[in-house]
């Protein structure tokens, strides 16, 4: 039985690493990945040096890497639906997905290695922004300041954040691929629920905390800005990674069911 | 291999109001090359589609190599190849790139997957300058090839191919036709296809579905017993005409006669004899014409009903009246068209 088990087990990493194979290259070459990156890189770097020419104008509180990071939602609205709404949908209006789900693979390896090749590629981008502050350390004189722009625990604790939040926003991503089988569809829609998770349960939270105090209490939990500001500050708390694990896990299970469903 | 290779039993499939196929029943053996006809929307991809696993039936029982689609999905899957209607393929690869992707994802042992590919390269005649290619850039016949090649490569016990000779020239028909012949006797494969004619080249068997049922299933001498009762012979004759009739009544009372088209220049004219008896009379025939020295013969032979006119005789008759008289496995032994 174990023996049965184990042989499963290493028949479905192989799948798994294939597939994922296959994945990160349909990512390589795709287009909108390349779109995806350069406006990324072009926004954040914007933004960066939006936020070092307010510190050089005038001295403010925290630090220019927890500014940067306080406006990750500008990024994730955009980034998200070009490197996901391709994955299933493309798959579904080619037909390959028929082809893939008639080999000895089932749908799970399918939606996860599609969920890591793109949470890699999210990764990826994230990582190239530490550039930012690594360039401009160079050219500065002052050690000082390059220690401020450098500062480890905003850095980790900003890329932690994203890293975790990155898990549950692609897997929105990959959702929204697999309902549909029109890629611009996916895009709105993986928008749509996105914009819905990050400011709408923010606005949420702030309308019923008046009316319902209690359930303003509950939806604390879920607040994406409020998990930032933990980890900007060094609060390493289980809850959120459990809120960002299970959901992620709870998102690509509902895109299995619909790559099912829908084959 | 004990049991049928493909063994379905009232199978059905609804989507809501529609039903899409109805108590559909056959067995098919191993090695067999079967023959899926049927007018469009008569649940002939469905039926495939099931049997592959990718829509689940309302009710009924499939299974392949004894696992039931149903429940062991997983075995049927390594037990099977399939080219679906269309033959979707990823335009942004090489052909070898997405063959060697295949071999991984259909569990091709490492070592076995560089010898495979060659192999199933050179069955489908896609040479190395054309495995280096673009899928997106390739044309029809090649492609084909392509989802051929990825049918087989697993080296699967069924290939299930849904219109593989679709919207090919006749030489790569031809090409495809070589290549199922290879398959016979050690894999056992479904096609369905409109060409009539490449269905009864290739084939052992057909299965023909209209409206969702199984209206004929046999090879193609039980077909024509069953679904076609007058046979017709071709003489091209000249003088005679005149008591041509009584002649033929002598032979067979039923007998008819209509000419076709004109006499040509020698004064010879196109005649087709019919009768309801499928009982050969074209040695009588033959006899009778030479005993008349007005008639001079230079041509005769016998038409056989090819499948196009039992695929039209099927699919006509009503199923209602049909069904009653075909049975899951009412083949005899499988022999070629």
């Amino acid at each position: 039985m174990t023996k049965r088990l184990q042989s499963h087990f290493e028949s479905v990493m192989k799948h798994f690493f294939s597939l994922l194979h296959h994945e990160l290259r349909a990512l390589l070459i795709s287009p909108s990945t390349y779109a995806a990156g350069v406006l990324f890189l072009f926004l954040m770097g914007w933004i960066y040096w939006r936020i070092l020419l307010q510190y050089s104008l005038a001295p403010l509180d925290g630090l220019p890497a927890s500014m940067f990071f306080q406006l990750f939602w500008l990024p994730v609205f955009f980034v998200v639906p070009l490197l996901t709404m391709k994955s299933v949908a493309e798959e579904r209006r080619l037909g390959t997905l028929e082809t893939l789900m008639t080999t000895p693979v089932n749908a799970l390896e399918i939606i996860v290695s599609k969920f890591f090749a793109a949470y890699l590629f999210y990764c990826l981008l994230w990582l190239l922004t530490l550039a930012f502050p690594w360039v401009i350390s160079i050219g500065l004189d002052s050690t000082a300041a390059s220690r401020h722009l450098l500062d480890g625990g905003a850095l980790m604790g900003g890329y932690t954040f994203v890293a975790l939040s990155g898990l549950l926003f692609i897997a929105v991503g990959i959702f929204a691929s697999s309902l549909t089988r029109s890629q611009f569809v996916a895009a709105m829609l993986s928008f749509c629920i996105l914009f819905i998770i990050i400011i709408g349960m923010r606005e949420l939270q702030e309308e019923t905390i008046a009316l319902f105090p209690w359930l303003g209490e509950t939806l604390s939990y879920v607040q994406i800005f409020k998990h930032l500001e933990d980890f900007s500050l060094g609060v390493i708390d289980t809850r959120p990674f459990f809120f960002y694990i299970s959901n992620c896990a709870l998102v690509l299970g509902l895109s299995v069911l619909m790559v099912e469903a829908k084959t | 291999m004990a049991g049928h290779s493909i063994e379905v039993q009232n199978l059905t499939k609804r989507y809501h109001q529609l039903t899409a196929i109805e108590d559909v029943s056959f067995n098919i053996e191993h090695g067999e090359v079967v023959g899926f006809l049927g007018p469009n929307g008569a649940g002939k991809s469905t039926t495939m589609r099931i049997l592959c696993g990718l829509i689940p039936a309302t009710s009924g029982i499939a299974r392949i190599g004894g696992f039931s689609v149903a429940t062991r999905i997983d075995d049927v899957k390594r037990l099977l190849g399939y080219m679906p209607e269309n033959n979707p393929l990823p335009e942004d690869m090489r052909v070898l790139e997405y063959l060697r992707f295949r071999a991984r994802l259909k569990e091709i042992p490492a070592k076995r997957q560089k010898k495979r590919l060659q192999e199933v390269l050179d069955l489908c005649d896609l040479n190395r300058k054309t495995s280096h290619k673009v899928i997106g850039s390739l044309s029809k016949g090649y492609r084909q090839r392509v989802g051929i090649a990825d049918a087989i490569l697993a080296e699967p016990e069924v290939i299930i191919m849904d219109e593989p000779t679709i919207g090919l020239d006749p030489h790569q028909i031809l090409a495809i036709r070589d290549l199922i012949e290879t398959f016979r006797g050690k894999m056992t494969v479904i096609i369905s296809s409109h060409v009539l004619a490449e269905i009864e080249l290739s084939c052992d068997r057909v299965i023909i579905i209209n409206h969702g049922r199984i209206v004929a299933s046999g090879n193609a001498e039980s077909l024509r017993k069953e679904f076609i009762n007058r046979v017709t012979y071709r003489v091209e004759m000249k003088g005679g005409l005149g008591d041509f009739g009584q002649l033929l009544k002598e032979i067979e009372p039923g007998m008819t006669w209509a000419p076709m088209g004109k006499p040509d220049s020698d004064g010879f004219l196109n005649v087709t004899l019919t009768t309801p008896q499928t009982e050969d009379f074209s040695e009588r025939i033959l006899e009778k014409f030479q005993q008349q020295p007005g008639i001079r013969v230079r041509a005769f032979n016998r038409v056989e009903a090819n499948l196009e006119d039992i695929f039209l005789s099927a699919t006509r008759r009503s199923w209602k009246e049909v069904l009653p008289a075909v049975k899951p496995n009412d083949q005899e032994t499988p022999e070629s068209f």
